[in-house]
């Protein structure tokens, strides 16, 4: 590792090197997850799946699983139907089923649920549910889900005869192909980005506890986004907002898997108002890894046009994009394929085009951001893949290639071809210092020699821009919901404060990087600031924390609160000195007299005056807390220069990660410890993918990842020490310039890595392979023979 | 959590009486020993045992490793991770120590047994390979304290298939000892740390004033084989170890095991493993013979 914690215990007043405030809890034992929640007369609920991709539902007969004992209730889909609440709203504006009425349309789907008295009698009475299914043949094959013959699967949708979502499309399709027609050189290269999962620590599950009498619920539940959630449970169960209150205790990882709202929560809350007790609903590993949101699975045709010389001209791209059963996938509702337009990378572009059509098959539904930004990750993937296809191509070193075609640092604010404006940016010595920590020459130099001798060694390099932060709420918001934050922040008498968030950790480390934020401008430590977040009823309503959005959007508002707190501080500090306020000097942590620093007051002091006895100037109320909703401007846009080196054993064709450099610049740094622990996390995220993580279907649509002996994630034996380096390029427009850092490695990581292992494998000719790159299907490329994963 | 459906369980005090508990509950009872293969199962509703006799508790009857002149004796209920840090085996049977350093994990390790391993029968079991190629014997116990000792290739009747009857228990794995240089090896492909093989093979060889007495390798992951692969032995008998008969040998396990291609990988890609690492154990139980 790259850094030594010597500095951990000094506590910075403000940003900085500091322990984690929430690990003390979470290190010893004494998190609070959904599973940790007791409730007295607490039942438990598990739910029965289908095990086909596509059936009608014949009949269930539920007898004998009432009888079975302990169960208090059983419920289908007919049930469901009786209520309204058979289907509920995606957060895509499609439907889901809540439990399937006339048909199951993927393997692992809810079609109906057992509440018992405990988790092992619910679970026995499921065997006793006798369903009898028509099987009916699925759409696996994402490529013949729109040809003419392909069943379709949403028959529930009104006058629906084929299984296409959407099209989309952006960017100039006329001038693209006007510049490519011009161009020297053209590459075309057939990129899949596989299913994966999140796969989270702590799968999803929820209590409700509904109160007849008071009309109340009370819902904990696995959600990143608690007040999101709460406004579509009063949509979709017709509770008024109001008596709805969603908490969102410690939180065991999420990665976007957190986000939709799943029928299992559902399934809870009738569950509770059924019987009157409350309910625990609490998804085993399996029904995780098949029903829940997965990510990506798109299909993408990518062309990069260039000169000779290497001057990159355009990039085109056509997606098949695969959305399950349900489109799931949460973005912003302008923005059905998330913010894949910024596929145009960190290069000066003349054109850029790309068109994608998503279809429905027979799988889980989701596609839904697994720290991805928004699809940011196929993008990045898409365009540092063919950059490096060109740079073979051109015989050109793809270091140098990049170099030569970054947006200059003039350029900024920068608007892409296909309408992002990218608010700041250096790219070049980000790049430098990611080569001179890497040792880049020398690692050429002895990649040289290596493939003389027949061995193989691969150098990989990743730049990306991000776009985090969602968003400006006059083009961005979920199912109505626009994307800006609140935030409370109150300081009380004695001078330690709290902020409330409408944002919500699952391990990002909120409760330290927001104490940081405000003792920054307020100057009180971090330590006398608790941080509130995840329960409805005591935080400021805002959109959750996803798409690396956190301190992008809440970040900014905690600065911007504490900020309206110091002015009115100000203010009672000038009664307090008998100065003019244009007299006060702000020093971290106190006002001082301009002119005579003896003369000041701190933050502490001008608290309890603010609460205390005698007069406040006029028209300043007691007390010292304020309030805000912020909404931002902009997109951040961090960026970063990945360099990766492998080795292939030849004989085996196993690839060993050897190195990893990553740089990063999110802007201003808060908690470089933070950062850096984000940036480990994703980085090892990047080696599940590159090279072993995918969820793969046998023809009949049944998943064969349904465990994690099938689905495979990396553990610390497959990675290397990371070596970390940043810059800084701070956001204009952000009001203490920072940006997102929570997904920059998982989408900057998969293209280095795979750029390194396609690197290795030059001498066999090879320009590009999909994917995971397990020994088997390296052992493929090898001879010649890489596929497609799917 | 993944929940079992119900069962009674029991712990076993002695060998004879998880005999007798046996003989008396028939098929709808089943042995645990480390768990590690059992307990999945049953999570996963794959498998429902009315009875479970635990005999961890027999650890201490069942767990050793006895070296004499002439054979190695390991008790059924020898853990993983007491394979792996044994010194006796690191020094007379290398293999060993290679093979547990690439199964499963840490966890895994302290609790799986060699028994339970050769009970599971699964075809990539790296453990069975390892016993294969060192042309172990298996003592399995019945009522009235009858002993039968079988081989390797008797044993495994087919995939997750033993000559263990309902009622019979395995207590030990006898490997012979010869009177030569000896070395073995061990490796495995995996697509990550934990995870089961791709493939695995196993060799060991006997030396004689320079020449191979005796060589046998054993293969996990590609197909049922626990007969060793007898071709192999046969062409290296009475030669001098060298490249060209690793590779005769790679050849001769490429064509002569039956992987199917599944999320592991290809099976060409297999076949070709199984050549490969034929040949680098080959190679690595040489070099140990030799030292
Ligand atoms: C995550 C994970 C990874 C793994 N990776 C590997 C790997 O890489 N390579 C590998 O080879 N293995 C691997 N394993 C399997 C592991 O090695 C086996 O679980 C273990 O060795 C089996 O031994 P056990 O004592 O746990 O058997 P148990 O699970 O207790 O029993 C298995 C079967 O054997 C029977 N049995 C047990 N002992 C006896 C006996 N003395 N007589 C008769 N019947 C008996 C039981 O009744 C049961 O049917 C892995 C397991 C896990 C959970």
């Amino acid at each position: 590792m790259t850094q030594v914690f010597e500095n951990n215990d000094l506590q910075p007043v403000g940003y900085g090197r500091m322990l984690r405030k929430e690990d003390a809890r979470l290190l010893r034992g004494r998190g609070r997850f959904v599973d940790d929640v007791q409730l007295p007369g607490m039942l438990h609920l598990a739910i029965l799946r289908s095990p086909f991709a596509h059936a009608t539902i014949v009949s269930i007969d539920t007898s004998a699983a009432e009888a079975s004992p302990g169960v208090r209730a059983v419920v289908t889909g007919e049930t469901l139907k009786g209520l309204g609440l058979a289907w509920m709203p995606t957060l895509s504006n499609d439907v889901q089923a809540v439990l399937a009425t006339d048909k199951v349309r993927f393997q692992g789907q809810e079609v109906a649920f057992v509440v018992a008295e405990d988790r092992y009698q619910a679970r026995d009475a499921l065997e006793l549910i006798d369903v009898e299914y028509d099987v009916l043949e699925p759409v696996v094959d994402v490529r013949k889900a729109l040809s003419p013959d392909a069943p379709v699967i949403r028959t529930d949708l009104e006058g629906k005869t084929d299984n296409h979502v959407f099209d989309w499309e952006t960017g100039d399709e006329e001038e693209t192909n006007r510049v490519f027609a011009a161009a020297d050189v053209i590459v075309k290269e057939d990129i899949v980005y596989p299913r994966v999962h999140p796969a989270p620590m702590e799968t999803c599950g929820s209590v409700a506890d509904f109160d007849p009498v008071e009309g109340r619920l009370r819902l904990w539940s696995t959600t990143q986004a608690p007040h999101a959630h709460r406004t579509l449970y009063a949509i979709v169960a017709g509770i008024p907002e109001h008596k709805i209150q969603v908490i969102a205790p410690d939180i065991g990882g999420g990665f976007g898997n957190k986000v939709p709202i799943y029928p299992g929560y559902v399934h809870s809350i009738v569950g509770s108002i059924v019987t009157g007790r409350p309910v625990k609903w609490m998804e085993d590993r399996s029904e995780n890894l098949i029903s829940t949101g997965f990510a990506r699975d798109y299909i993408m045709r990518a062309e990069i046009a260039a000169t000779s010389e290497g001057k990159i001209l355009a990039i085109r791209t056509n997606v098949l994009a695969d959305h399950g059963a349900f489109n799931g996938t949460a973005a912003p509702v302008k923005y059905p394929a998330g913010f894949f337009g910024v596929f145009t990378g960190s290069y000066d572009l003349q054109a850029a085009h790309c068109k994608m059509t998503a279809v429905y098959t027979n799988k889980a539904p989701g596609g839904v951001a697994y720290a991805c930004s928004f699809r940011i990750t196929e993008a990045v993937y898409l365009v540092e893949r063919i950059v490096d296809a060109l740079a073979y191509e051109l015989r050109m070193d793809p270091a140098e290639l990049r170099l030569k075609n970054f947006i200059r640092p003039e350029q900024f604010p920068y608007t892409t071809k296909t309408g992002w404006v990218y608010d700041s940016g250096d790219y070049e010595p980000t790049m430098r210092l990611a080569m001179e920590m890497a040792g880049y020459d020398e690692l050429r130099k002895e990649q040289a020699e290596k493939r003389a001798r027949g061995e193989l060694m691969g150098i990989g390099i990743a730049f990306f821009t991000e776009a985090v932060g969602a968003g400006p709420r006059k083009n961005m918001d979920i199912l109505g919901l626009g994307m800006a934050d609140g935030c409370e922040l109150r300081v009380h008498p004695t001078g330690k404060a709290v902020v409330r968030l409408s944002v919500k950790t699952q391990g990002q480390g909120h409760e330290t990087t927001f104490a940081q934020i405000v003792a920054e401008e307020l100057g009180i430590p971090p330590a006398d600031i608790d941080v509130l977040h995840g329960d409805t009823d005591n935080t400021p309503f805002g959109l959750g924390t996803y798409g690396s959005r956190s301190t992008p959007v809440s970040g900014a508002a905690a600065a911007l609160v504490a900020r309206k707190v110091r002015d009115k501080a100000k203010l009672i500090a000038s009664a307090m000195l008998e100065v003019s306020v244009a007299d006060l000097d702000w020093v971290k942590g106190s006002f001082q007299v301009k002119g005579d620093p003896g003369r000041s007051v701190t933050i502490q002091e001008i608290a309890f005056r603010a609460h205390g006895a005698g007069d406040l100037p006029d028209g300043v109320e007691g007390g010292l807390e304020a309030q805000i909703c912020y909404n931002p401007s902009n997109l951040t846009y961090p960026h970063g220069a990945y360099i990766c080196v492998v080795d292939i054993d030849p004989g085996t064709a196993e690839v060993k990660v050897r190195r990893f450099i990553a740089v990063d610049d999110c802007g201003t740094r808060i908690n470089p410890m933070i950062i850096e622990g984000q940036v480990h996390g994703g980085l090892t995220d990047g080696v599940g993918m590159a090279l072993m993580e995918m969820i793969s279907f046998d023809e009949d649509g049944n998943c064969l990842g349904a465990s994690l002996m099938d689905y495979l994630i990396p553990t610390a034996l497959e990675v290397p020490d990371w070596e970390t380096g940043f810059t800084v390029t701070p956001s204009p427009h952000h009001p203490i310039g920072a940006k997102g850092i929570g997904e920059s490695a998982t989408v900057g990581s998969p293209p280095a890595i795979v750029n390194a292992v396609v690197d290795a494998l030059k001498p066999f000719g090879i320009r590009h392979a999909d994917m995971p790159l397990t020994p088997s299907r390296v052992w493929d490329a090898m001879r010649g023979r890489a596929t497609p994963p799917i | 959590m993944q929940v079992p459906a119900p069962f009674e369980y029991e712990r076993a005090t002695s060998v004879d009486q998880a005999i007798g508990l046996l003989e008396r509950l028939g098929s709808s009872a089943r042995l645990v020993a480390g768990g590690h293969s059992l307990l999945p199962m049953m999570k996963l509703r794959l498998a429902n045992f009315e009875y479970l006799i635990d005999i961890n508790d027999l650890h201490a009857e069942l767990g050793y490793i006895r070296l004499s002149d002439d054979e190695v004796r390991i008790g059924a209920m020898t853990r993983h991770r007491e394979l792996l840090e044994s010194d006796v085996l690191a020094s007379v049977l290398p293999i060993f120590s290679d093979a547990e350093r690439v199964i499963a994990d840490p966890i895994v390790r302290n609790r799986g047994t060699l028994g339970g391993s050769l009970c599971q029968a699964d075809p990539s079991e790296d453990l069975s390979a390892v016993c294969t190629t060192l042309d172990a014997s298996c003592v399995i116990r019945g009522p009235g304290g009858a002993e039968r000792v079988v081989t390797m290739e008797e044993f495994h009747v087919g995939p997750y298939e033993t000559a263990v009857a309902d009622n019979e228990i395995l207590t030990e794995i006898r490997i012979p000892r010869k009177s030569f240089r000896t070395g073995s090896a061990y490796a495995k492909v995996e697509r990550r740390a934990g995870d089961w093989a791709v493939v695995s093979a196993g060799a060991a060889v006997w030396l004689d004033e320079g020449r191979i007495v005796d060589a046998r390798v054993g293969l996990a992951a590609v197909g049922p084989n626990t007969t060793g692969i007898p071709e192999i032995s046969a062409a290296l008998r009475g030669h001098e170890p060298g490249e060209s008969l690793y590779e005769l040998a790679g050849a001769i396990a490429a064509r002569s095991c039956d992987p199917v291609t599944d999320t592991r990988g290809s099976a060409d890609y297999k076949r070709h493993l199984a050549d490969e690492l034929t040949r680098r154990t080959l190679r690595k139980a040489v070099e140990r013979a030799r030292s």
